[in-house]
């Protein structure tokens, strides 16, 4: 049985919970979170044990592959992006907030929207390669180790977001 | 004790990969706390009405700044161990841009992808066969973009030494914006509550 739906945690208290999960990576790893890379992993091993021949011979591929000693798989963000489906679905359990549903506003059909996520998630992949991380790797990481080109870069997402928001209110609002 | 324990040997590459999942959990968790496994809470953020995006994200930077600048002074961490992700302007620049379009496109970053499909949302599984997608594509002409990628290169470097200005100085006006950010959101969604 599920418990009552709950309201989301306090914004400074949850960030407070976040920036310190964060601060823990620093000082066991000596290294910040991620996300993105995780999806790269994958990616060049599903190709790899797809069509062989083709990944060696990617030049990106070829850099998440390495010398073929190590699985793909084996990478520290796989690891840490398993962390964060099973910390999310403890935590929407928990709060009676799992449910297999489509997030939109009232006006945007089902269709329309899961073709603009798959658009979103084409874009999302091109903006965090060129800028070698995503919110998570390069904003929230970056962001606290104070590194300039994660503070241009947090900075334009944000200016990007707002000048796509009103051609995309028909799908929020 | 010196830290980051993994850099200063305190145990070794299997060990980090259970590492990586523990505070994975973490992660996920609070991102789901927050309410970012939601596509329309995220991208409230872009609509003014919930400004919970930039809340969270700037007080976990400025906890975790805080913690590493404290740790750093009483010299339990070493901060030049701690990996920098090195700037290379322009393109961070434009890779930023086309994935804050891509967020309110698609309605999520990577990583609150991850929490929303696990919490149960097809548009987020959808939205990471977008990602999947995307990467393969980059791969593909990742040799022809390969220059513009690797131009405008600064190094690993931090805002302190390119303004040649203390630490301690640019983590006092980071914690300065943040606090005046979080008054102005808030008047922001009360103003535009108001409206609607």
């Amino acid at each position: 049985m599920m418990p009552p739906r709950r309201p989301y945690m306090n914004p400074y208290l949850a960030g407070i919970g976040l920036g310190l999960v964060l601060l823990a990576a620093f000082v066991i790893m000596g290294r910040g979170l991620g996300a993105s890379g995780a999806f790269s992993s994958t990616m060049s091993w599903l190709v790899n044990a797809v069509a062989p021949e083709h990944a060696q011979a990617n030049e990106y591929f070829q850099g998440y592959l390495g010398d073929g000693s190590t699985h793909p798989l084996k990478a520290w963000l796989v690891f840490e992006v398993i962390g964060v489906a099973a910390g999310a679905l403890i935590s929407g359990l928990l709060a009676g907030r799992v449910h297999v549903t489509v997030e939109k506003g009232p006006r945007a059909s089902t269709a329309a929207r899961l073709l603009c996520a798959f658009a979103g998630g084409m874009l999302m992949a091109f903006g965090a390669h060129l800028a070698r991380g995503c919110t998570s790797g390069q904003a929230l990481t970056g962001g606290a180790l104070l590194n300039v080109g994660s503070w241009a870069f947090m900075i334009m997402v944000f200016v990007g977001g707002y000048a796509a928001a009103w051609f995309m209110r028909w799908q929020w609002r | 004790m010196m830290t980051p324990l993994y850099k200063y040997g305190f145990f070794g590459d299997e060990m980090s990969l259970l590492v990586a999942f523990a505070l994975g959990i973490g992660f996920g968790f609070f991102l789901e706390r927050a309410g970012f496994g939601s596509a329309r809470k995220l991208a409230a953020q872009f609509y003014l009405y919930d400004m919970s995006v930039f809340k969270v994200m700037f007080t976990a930077i400025v906890t975790a700044m805080l913690g590493v600048t404290y740790l750093g002074w009483i010299g339990w961490l070493d901060l030049g161990q701690v990996y920098l992700v090195p700037t290379f302007l322009r393109p961070q620049i434009l890779g930023g841009l086309v994935l804050g379009v891509g967020f309110v496109i698609g309605g999520y970053c990577p990583g609150t992808s991850v929490a929303s499909l696990a919490t149960g949302r097809i548009d987020a599984v959808v939205y990471a066969l977008g990602i999947f997608a995307g990467t393969f594509v980059y791969a593909e002409v990742y040799p022809a973009i390969k220059d513009f990628v690797n131009s405008d290169s600064m190094g690993q470097v931090t805002l302190p030494e390119v303004f040649d200005v203390p630490w301690g100085l640019v983590v006092f006006a980071v914690v300065i914006i943040a606090v005046a950010g979080f008054w102005g959101a808030s008047a922001v969604e009360r103003w535009i509550g108001g409206k609607s």
